[in-house]
């Protein structure tokens, strides 16, 4: 791009607006981190400065003390690594037959899965919830795992597909020639090239789940439940006066394996990755 | 995600048609058989419910009743109350969202230096779960500790503002929070698309003597309208729908001034036991949006044609 190159005026102003934009959606973000490395005389001192004025690590320590905190960080944790284990289980070979095999099947999961997005929560949430207390498994992780895997494996599916139909068909085609039968084929030549799909797929996944509010606030009504995101939702809102510390430490915590995911994929995203998925 | 971009099936090993249908269905089965049991068979459930008077509790029978639940739903102010703050919500996010990425997408386009950072710092709201967007606003907008009312302090300005609390402000506040929550995939995807457009048009124009202007709006902004279309009826849909956020934020208050329609079928459903009435606000809510989708995509495909 060149067109502002004979403008020099125009430089400088692009700068400042993108400066802009970065204190602009960056800096709730450091807010936080500062937060919770502050005392909480700090905190609510009448003339704070920006930084820490000491690296302390007490809000951590505090927030990971809280039993009910740390018991909804494993909750989560079971939660989200479960339902990424059932989804990518399910829908690697899923994907595979949808891909290779020609059926009309490929047609309607996509259907679906665009379905699914315009239809308001509240529509699927009551059959959902009836439908889990008639089989014993509302308020527990097993019931919430069901809904998660449910809901993620469209998605899964989608993706996968594209991986699966990068690799291309020729190689099978030859191992198969060389007398290798369909399943050790798949195994050694499918199986190495999805890998990195698999992983992208299956990291997607778990985040969702360790993101998730709206079906744990309905689903979830045991306090020993509940997840990280409906802990710190609580967390906020039962105490009159609340640690602001310990809840700023908290939600960084709970932030850590999204930001880890999008630090690993940002190249990708930012590198036109997404433009596939509009046109497509 | 080009993945999804991906040429359509490449040619199937060559095999016996019928043995591959069975391979087919015997591998594609159990993901088929949880998603028809838990979400097509709820939707399709939940549609129906909208036309029972279903409640919670142990003993309450369920029949249907027709439309009833929609004549009461129109006299029903509080909801159509609660469907215009969400029309506002929705319209109002989706627009701003829409232009701010632009403009950012526009920016880190260009070949500045630092891109790199600026791009990695771009995702961050993407990154952060909607609670906890919401709590980190909460705290930058806390009437006594937060950074916002403390920086207006400091410049001599109005400073016990109670951003969330104040029934003229609430909501135009939730806006600004559903924006920065949401810009990062609108940014992406214009990005995805400006780097989609090819830079001969752009040099041949300037030859020809276009100006910068002329030539974002006769040549960028053309060549990025399929994906404008895409990114804006997503995001619409996601705003209209979503929940979390607002949830944690204001819970609807104050004074109901921020009751998403999402929150208050929620409240029906779930506060008040009232699952028909909520399950037919939600067939009133997806029927609306539905209308003005279909109306909105054919606007759009008959100006691209013509």
């Amino acid at each position: 791009m060149t067109r502002s190159m004979r403008n020099p005026v125009a430089r400088p102003l692009q700068y400042l607006a993108l400066l802009a934009y970065m204190c602009f959606l960056a800096f709730p973000l450091v807010f936080l981190l500062t937060t919770a490395f502050k005392t909480d005389r700090e905190i609510r001192s009448p003339d704070p400065s920006f930084l820490p004025r000491s690296l302390n690590f007490d809000n951590f320590t505090a927030a990971i003390e809280r039993a009910d905190l740390f018991q909804a960080a494993a909750n989560s944790l079971l939660t989200a690594v479960t339902t990424t284990v059932i989804v990518t289980a399910v829908s690697l070979p899923a994907a595979y037959a949808l891909v290779r095999f020609r059926t009309r099947l490929r047609a309607v999961a996509t259907g679906w899965i665009l379905l699914s997005q315009v239809f308001p929560f509240i529509l699927i949430i009551i059959p959902l919830f009836l439908l889990l207390k008639d089989i014993g498994l509302v308020n527990t992780l097993l019931g919430l795992v069901l809904v998660y895997a449910v809901w993620a494996l469209p998605f899964a599916l989608w993706m996968l597909q594209g991986y699966v139909s990068a690799i291309p068909v020729e190689l099978e085609e030859a191992s198969a020639v060389d007398g290798a039968g369909r399943f050790k084929t798949l195994v050694k030549i499918v199986l190495p090239l999805l890998a990195p799909g698999l992983v992208a797929t299956s990291l997607f996944t778990f985040i969702n789940s360790w993101n998730e509010f709206f079906f744990a606030l309905v689903l979830i009504q045991d306090p020993d439940m509940q997840t990280l995101p409906l802990a710190l939702a609580r967390f906020v809102g039962a105490e009159g006066q609340v640690q602001l510390g310990p809840l700023a430490a908290a939600a960084l915590i709970a932030c850590v394996p999204s930001l880890v995911f999008f630090m690993l994929i940002q190249k990708r995203l930012t590198a036109g990755l997404l433009s596939g998925a509009v046109k497509g | 995600m080009t993945a999804l971009a991906a040429p359509a099936s490449p040619r199937a090993p060559k095999r016996r048609k019928s043995t591959e249908g069975r391979d087919a269905w015997l591998l594609v089965l159990p993901a088929l058989l949880p998603v028809m049991l838990f979400s097509v068979y709820p939707l399709v459930y939940g549609v129906l419910l909208g036309f029972t008077d279903a409640e919670a509790g142990l003993n309450a029978e369920t029949h249907f009743n027709g439309f009833d639940n929609y004549t009461a739903l129109a006299g029903n102010e509080l909801f159509w109350n609660s469907f215009k703050i969400g029309l506002i919500w929705a319209f109002a996010v989706t627009i701003l969202q829409f232009l701010a990425s632009l403009g950012l997408a526009l920016l880190l386009n260009l070949d500045l230096r630092l891109r790199w950072l600026a791009r990695t710092l771009a995702l961050i709201p993407w990154a952060m779960p909607p609670v906890i967007i919401a709590i980190m606003w909460q705290l930058m907008l806390n009437p006594n500790y937060g950074p916002v009312n403390r920086t207006l302090a400091s410049l001599g300005l109005p400073s016990s503002i109670n951003w969330l609390g104040e029934s003229a402000i609430a909501l135009p506040v939730v806006i600004v929070v559903g924006v920065w929550a949401g810009m990062p995939q609108t940014t992406v995807t214009l990005l995805a698309g400006l780097q989609s457009v090819p830079a001969e048009l752009n040099e041949a124009a300037a030859i020809d003597g276009a100006s910068t202007w002329r030539r974002f709006w006769h040549v960028t902004l053309p060549a990025l309208r399929p994906i404008i279309t895409a990114i804006t009826t997503l995001d619409l849909i996601w705003n209209f729908n979503s929940f979390a956020l607002v949830f944690v934020l204001t819970a609807g208050g104050p004074g109901g001034t921020t009751m998403l329609p999402s929150l208050f079928a929620y409240n029906e459903a779930f506060r008040y036991g009232n699952f028909g009435y909520a399950a037919a606000m939600g067939n009133v809510m997806v029927v609306l949006i539905g209308a003005f989708l279909i109306l909105y995509l054919r606007a759009q495909m008959r100006s691209r044609n013509s």
